[in-house]
């Protein structure tokens, strides 16, 4: 709980009074306080620098060092103070979580120093105040990423294999690492050196060369060295077809491999070869297989293996990409528009080169682009003044975008990473605030259950946790709550078997057909529709289905003051003594009795079964005892 | 050419600062306030020096303006809740406190709050908490004032509760609280009625003695 909340709890206590008109029961007793709550002033000495403050501050995280008793081993005796042997600087920051609640990590300081700090002084850094938490998340994750990256390049040249690794394994290990061995880095460059040959090859022959002899065409030199090409583009695929399956064999995961976009790439560039092996030298089909030619200038893709910084600007591409679409998209509505308009405006001309309106298109984009290669240009006079608005609106629509895209891009790449630490630190606070709600709804459920109503004086209070004073009192708090409304605090499990077995008795008490039957709300939970046989612990009964059960003897437990075990609980089953002259079973219990905190689980019909037992009820209310009714 | 205009304008607009966000934050007035002395403070409430010290160095801390508004109140009052829902009672509870009904409570209101709480006489306690049920202030506790307030309370349970909440079981509260409170049978409880019913009780008059030591 929250430090300045126990500086809120005696308040709390005291409105407590607005309960007592209205408790069903007594209130307990207050936890008494060992120690006199004088407030004292500690003088805390870190490395010759003293800092006074007073006890109470310290005691507001009482899971700390300084807040628990652990300081107790740093006290000097001689100069009756807590001497510390750290840095002052960063006490002052301790310090200051103690009295304010939050806790700010000073920007000049190594992030590493500061993390020692907090873990000796036994503070979890989750608790950092919004306003430093972002520079210190971002200077931990670079400090790790820095770490990380020592550490990665260390283990790469110290080739840490661990000796029993399958040859699998290591080849693996070798494609993705070049720099391992030295067979690995020179499969490396030969691959790189061949993917440059292939590239280079294709690009040459289309160059033209000089023409055969008799021959006045210019030959492209593809055609003219086609042999000495085609063994050239033999070998290359040849070498890139064997990395390919070697690095399918090594791959640990050769689905994932496969969907790789290398691996992709890989494919796409050897496939035209062996698609032209296959085909036959068609008419048809060679304008299709020239086509596919094409592909083979996608091996320029795989030196992106080869080269860091191509990974880098594919990656930026595809993180703007939605950025690079919005542009597309205004474009496209630009060009469009001005199409449309410029068609309409040069029909009447004669010869016009604005046949349609997709033919207008590549006129707006070379204008807008402030291109002008002039092939189309408009003659009227309203096309020429719409050409002009065209070309202007051009530098606009493409010139205003680009600098928007490229701060957005940085800006939205940046936010998002921010967006994406919100998150996640709003996860991790909400989970621990979740996690402190419910540390104290079971702290006070354990509380409950390991007899902290006893009374104190006796010895078995020793064997009570040691537990701090506030937390005593809060529950105390609690208790006097539970008191008031006479139900108790349980938690969702237990709530959900009485749930279970409320209902089951219910049904049971249906198939009996007992005449007067009291409808009784059961709103607590909803009705579960199939019977279950449910096991209860203590009680004798099992629930089968659709059997007419008798609800023949009612046992009435009259728990003492305490809690009790289950199986004493077991022990202590009484006939029923109708004493109808002192007091009477009620149709309708006024207020449920309270059975002792350990065994919620216990079954416990509702009212509906009563009637079925006791004809003659006459209402009334009880005060005093517990009673717990089980049915058979 | 568009390319160059493009980057012409970006690196212009980089140049620029933001220079507008500064000037709205410096607008916000932070209104403090400041308690009487600590000797008025001491004649007023039942309270020593000591303990008027450190009372006011815990709220200080909490409020450093020196006043709690209802939202504030209502997320501390409910952090000692945790299973269920304290919001409406801590709203109540405010108004009980909020003496002046301006909608802050401050450190007199909440001193003289708790000397009465703890501190006072019987029949001072009495009256505050009949103040705390009398929602409208006009004297009497009706059942739907009566009924309001003890819906709150059965709210800070939670819904996880042993036994488990009947629909009823809020009414007979009610009903066993009124038939008990309303000696004249009129419908509403007054002060006299309920200051009279709650010394006749044993429970109650010992109980009240259980909060003296909380300071």
């Amino acid at each position: 709980m929250a430090a300045g909340v126990a500086t809120w709890l005696p308040f709390a206590r005291a409105a407590a009074v607005g309960w007592l008109p209205l408790a069903k029961k007594t209130m307990p007793k207050p936890p008494l306080d060992k120690k006199s709550r004088n407030d004292e002033i500690l003088f805390v000495n870190v490395s010759g620098l003293r800092f006074q403050t007073w006890k109470n501050t310290l005691d507001r995280y009482p899971d700390t060092l300084l807040g628990s008793s652990e300081k107790e081993f740093f006290f000097n005796e001689d100069t009756q103070e807590y001497f510390f042997d750290r840095d002052p600087e960063m006490f002052r920051q301790i310090l200051n979580f103690y009295r304010t609640g939050k806790l700010h990590y000073p920007r000049q300081e190594c992030i590493q120093a500061f993390d020692e700090e907090l873990a000796f002084y036994g503070i979890v850094p989750d608790i950092i105040g919004d306003c430093c938490m972002e520079e210190y998340r971002d200077r931990k994750k670079e400090n790790q990423e820095r770490l990380a990256e020592d550490t990665e390049a260390e283990m790469a040249t110290d080739t840490p294999l661990p000796p029993d690794s399958t040859s699998r394994e290591r080849l693996w290990r070798a494609f993705e690492n070049p720099h391992t061995s030295t067979m690995a880095l020179v499969f490396y460059y030969v691959t790189g050196f061949f993917i440059a040959v292939s590239v280079i090859a294709n690009v040459v022959e289309t160059v033209p060369c000089r023409p055969l002899k008799g021959s006045k065409r210019d030959l492209p030199c593809g055609e003219k060295f086609s042999l000495a090409f085609f063994c050239m583009d033999t070998a290359c695929v040849l070498i890139f077809t064997f990395e390919y399956l070697m690095r399918l064999f090594a791959a640990p995961s050769r689905c994932k491999f496969m969907r790789s976009v290398m691996s992709v790439i890989d494919v796409v560039a050897i496939m035209p070869y062996y698609i032209g092996l296959v085909m036959p030298e068609n008419e048809d089909v060679s304008g299709a297989f020239v086509t596919l030619r094409v592909f083979r200038v996608f091996r320029i893709f795989k030196f992106s293996r080869h080269s860091q910084g191509l990974r880098i600007l594919g990656y930026t591409l595809k993180s703007c990409a939605s950025e690079l679409g919005f542009l597309l998209f205004s474009l496209t509505m630009a060009i469009i528009i001005f199409a449309t308009v410029m068609f309409y405006a040069e029909k009447g001309t004669k010869g016009t080169n604005f046949t349609s309106i997709p033919a207008s298109f590549w006129y707006t984009i070379v204008t807008m682009t402030t291109l002008g290669y002039g092939d189309m240009v408009p003659n009227t006079i309203a096309g020429k003044i719409f050409g002009s608005i065209c070309s202007l609106s051009g530098v606009l629509v493409i010139a205003l975008p680009v600098p928007v895209i490229v701060s957005n891009f940085s800006r939205i790449y940046h936010q998002n990473q921010r967006a994406d630490k919100m998150r996640a630190q709003q996860k991790v606070r909400l989970a621990r605030i979740r996690l402190a709600k419910k540390g104290t709804t079971n702290a006070f459920l354990n509380y409950k259950e390991e007899g902290g109503f006893q009374d104190r004086d006796s010895d078995s209070a020793l064997c009570l946790k040691n537990r701090s004073s506030f937390e005593h009192q809060h529950h105390h708090l609690l208790h006097c709550l539970e008191k008031t409304t006479n139900h108790e605090f349980t938690d969702e499990l237990t709530y959900s078997e009485m749930c279970m077995t409320e209902s089951v008795g219910y049904r049971t008490s249906r198939s009996t057909s007992i005449s007067s039957q009291q409808g009784v709300a059961t709103s607590c939970c909803p009705r579960r529709a199939k019977r279950r046989a449910i096991r209860l612990a203590n009680s004798t009964v099992s629930v089968s289905r659709g059997s007419i059960q008798e609800l023949d003897t009612l046992q009435v437990h009259k728990s003492s003051a305490g809690p009790q075990s289950r199986s004493s609980l077991n022990a202590r089953t009484e006939d029923l003594k109708l004493n109808c002259e002192d007091r009477d079973f009620t149709a309708a219990i006024i207020s449920i009795p309270t059975p002792p905190a350990n065994t919620p689980d216990e079954s416990l019909p509702p009212s509906p079964a009563i009637p079925g037992i006791l004809r003659n009820s006459r209402a009334i209310s009880y005060t005093h005892e517990a009673f717990k009714i089980s049915s058979l | 050419m568009g390319a160059v205009v493009g980057t012409l304008t970006m690196q212009t607009r980089q140049r620029r600062p933001s220079r507008d966000k500064i000037d709205d934050e410096l607008e916000l007035s932070i209104v403090c306030h400041r308690p009487e002395g600590l000797e008025q403070l001491e004649a007023q409430t039942n309270f020593s020096k000591k303990e008027l010290q450190v009372l006011y160095r815990g709220f200080k801390n909490e409020c450093p303006c020196g006043a709690v508004n209802e939202e504030t109140f209502k997320q501390i009052y409910s952090q000692f809740f945790p299973h269920g829902d304290a919001s409406t009672y801590a709203h109540y509870l405010f108004n009980a406190f909020d003496s002046s009904q301006n909608g802050s409570i401050k450190f007199e209101d909440f001193v003289t709050a708790l000397s009465i709480l703890l501190r006072g006489t019987t029949t001072e306690k009495l009256q505050w908490t009949f103040n705390l049920y009398d929602i409208n202030r006009d004297g009497y506790i009706s059942k739907e004032e009566m009924t309001d307030i003890v819906k709150a309370i059965y709210d800070m349970m939670g819904r996880y509760t042993y036994p488990a909440l009947k629909t009823d079981t809020l009414k007979q509260h009610v009903d066993a609280f009124f038939r008990k409170m309303d000696k004249n049978r009129d419908g509403v409880v007054t002060l006299d009625e309920f200051i009279h019913s709650c010394q006749e009780d044993e429970n109650i008059m010992r109980s009240l003695q259980l909060f003296e030591n909380v300071i």
